[in-house]
């Protein structure tokens, strides 16, 4: 047993998994996570090369576990090789394809006059899915534009969100098979690609809410990192309204006391099984610190950055979601077509697992709140989506429509399928 | 495929400067970068051309077919034992093998880097550095961040000669 090992184990007889965490020299990072330490110098040939003095006791079975980013196929599925068959929902819930062919989809939006607005990350499209004499159309509306992750819809405009710009278009529905060009209302963002692409979304101040993550796994972001802000339609009167938080692809309004919640991706190469990703809420904007690089998941003190400090200094989540379980978009449920059970609770998309051996994630959960806004109950609402511990798709985003049924965009197979309950499902065709 | 082959080399080395040897280059990493040289995502104006106008089904084919080729072949030269050294503790250091395998063979949309060209090696570690070549996903921007150029020099020496 190696030094940190035994001492790992100590600890784990001895204390709380805080403790063991924050002593712990010895866990893993992502590659480049920061500014490496010089070489060290060269030895002899057969001696085997010391890791950096961060990487220490990094388990070598962790290089045979062969984790890595998962990339999605930029083809998408054709529609009859979907796996809406294997997914389980609830008693009375049907879910089909709404849309195929729309590869990488991830934000989705419904404008005033129906449209589906689809946005891709790794792909350079925005997408529209417009009915046509009854028939259901997938259009691309915009190429040549960069990580373009953030949409939102207010009052006939479309707001994109790129890697670091945040465009509009006007009247857009009016004009989907001529697509106007997108007018720049605020650039003023970093360019890193880590973290880079943006969630937007708007307040009930009817100002634009987005993130600016952080440029790395594990860093001390600089100023202009790791925060929410938000902005006028205009472009006009940026504020920071939150800081500490890692990175952020969903967010949404609770529409009982106005606040925003959103889902926040938690830092990777700690372990396995911690820390966990989390679902915060925005109470004090301006004051809210959610604790990153320094505290994870609310309870755990960074190895690296925590020493020093305590996670009371921070804004705690309202919710855990499992460690690498990757949450992206989230919506509230206002409509009436659920059962009432479901109303003002919030729908997560959980995109699933990179950094873990055993896949998870990669499904529906809903988290049903207390009066008070705090969350009562987290529940699996669809899964299936992992097989074998492969990925059959990857929900990325959903948005329920005025007709109350909710979409679901699965980035891994460029699709979009639609949620109905009861004999709503027959009023779509 | 002729096509391709004129320029990355028949049997899956290239005998040209800044041109990839593409042989036992996974498909799926393949069939990426074709999908973005067809949407103009990733320019080269060669390429962009070359693939303007290919259906889907033409890019997978393509993809598989040259994931078939045999792997290429460290340069025949005498590698020099400092420099190696120098790269194998480098390739610890930023942990290229994490992803790329310990024998840098790569896999699914990670492609092989054992014996390519010293050349290109050298072009797109500098341009994945300064995202003028943005990757799919933003992990090689990331990871050449904090790599200075003496350092790209030594493991783009030490990819080329792999065994």
């Amino acid at each position: 047993m190696t030094q940190s090992a035994s001492r790992r184990r100590a600890l784990l007889l001895a204390g709380t998994i805080t403790a063991v965490v924050a002593a712990w020299p010895a866990a893993a990072q992502q590659p480049a996570a920061q500014p490496a330490p010089p070489a060290a110098p060269a030895t002899q040939a057969t001696a085997p090369t010391p890791p950096p003095t961060w990487a220490q006791g990094r388990p070598d079975a962790a290089i045979e576990a062969k984790l890595a980013p998962i990339a999605p196929p930029p083809i998408p599925t054709a529609a009859d090789k979907l796996p809406v068959e294997k997914l389980k929902l609830p008693k009375g819930f049907k879910i089909e394809v709404y849309a195929a062919g729309l590869a990488n989809a991830r934000t989705l939006r419904q404008g005033d006059k129906g449209t589906i607005f689809v946005s891709t990350r790794l792909l350079d499209k925005i997408y529209a899915i417009v009915e046509k004499g009854g028939k259901r159309e997938v259009k691309t509306l915009y190429s040549g534009l960069y990580r373009p992750n953030g949409l939102a819809f207010k009052d006939g405009t479309l707001y994109i969100a790129e890697l670091s710009k945040i465009s509009k278009v006007e009247k857009i529905e009016d004009n989907l098979d001529n697509p106007p060009k997108l007018t720049l209302i605020y650039d003023d963002l970093p360019k890193d690609e880590p973290h880079g692409w943006k969630f937007l979304t708007f307040g009930t101040d009817n100002k634009l809410y987005f993130n600016v993550g952080a440029p790395c796994n594990i860093c001390m972001p600089p100023p202009t990192h790791a925060q929410i802000r938000r902005i006028n339609v205009d472009g006009s009167g940026v504020e920071v309204v939150a800081r500490g938080i890692r990175q952020i692809v969903g967010m949404d309004v609770n529409p009982v006391n106005k606040q925003i919640y959103f889902t926040e991706n938690s830092r990777d190469w700690l372990s396995e099984d911690i820390p966990q990703d989390k679902l915060n809420r925005l109470a004090q904007p301006g004051k809210d610190n959610f604790g990153y690089p320094y505290c994870h998941q609310g309870n755990i003190l960074d190895q690296e950055f925590g020493w020093g400090r305590s996670c009371d200094e921070f804004t705690k989540p309202v919710a855990l979601l499992g460690p690498h379980s990757a949450p992206l978009g989230m919506r509230f449920y206002t409509g009436t077509t659920f059962p009432a059970e479901y109303r003002n609770a919030i729908f997560i998309a959980r995109h699933g697992s990179w950094n873990r051996s055993k896949k998870i994630g990669g499904d529906i959960v809903v988290a049903k709140l207390n009066k008070d806004g705090t969350v009562k109950s987290i529940e699996p609402f669809i899964t299936g989506f992992i097989e074998n511990n492969n990925y059959l798709g990857r929900p990325a985003d959903l948005a329920f429509l005025k007709d109350g049924s909710m979409l679901i965009s699965d980035d891994y197979n460029g699709a979009v399928y639609r949620v109905t309950y009861g004999n709503a499902a027959v009023a779509g065709h | 495929m002729d096509l391709c082959l004129a320029c990355h080399g028949e049997s899956g080395q290239s005998k040209d400067t800044e041109v990839p040897s593409l042989g036992a280059e996974p498909a799926f990493y393949m069939l990426i970068q074709l999908y973005l040289f067809r949407e103009n995502q990733r320019k080269v104006d060669v390429m962009n051309e070359a693939t303007k106008g290919l259906t889907d089904d033409d890019l997978r084919q393509l993809s598989d077919s040259i994931a078939k080729l045999p792997a290429p072949k460290p340069p025949p030269d005498s590698p020099d034992p400092a420099r190696m050294e120098r790269g194998r503790e480098l390739v610890h250091k930023y942990r290229c093998g994490f992803c790329h395998n310990r024998d840098f063979a790569g896999h699914d949309n990670v492609p092989r880097l054992a014996a390519q060209r010293e050349d290109y090696l050298i072009k797109s570690l500098r341009e994945y550095k300064v995202n003028s070549r943005p990757g799919y996903d933003a992990t090689m921007a990331e990871v050449t961040q904090p790599i200075p150029e003496p350092e790209i020099l030594d493991l783009a020496y030490f990819m080329a000669r792999v065994r």
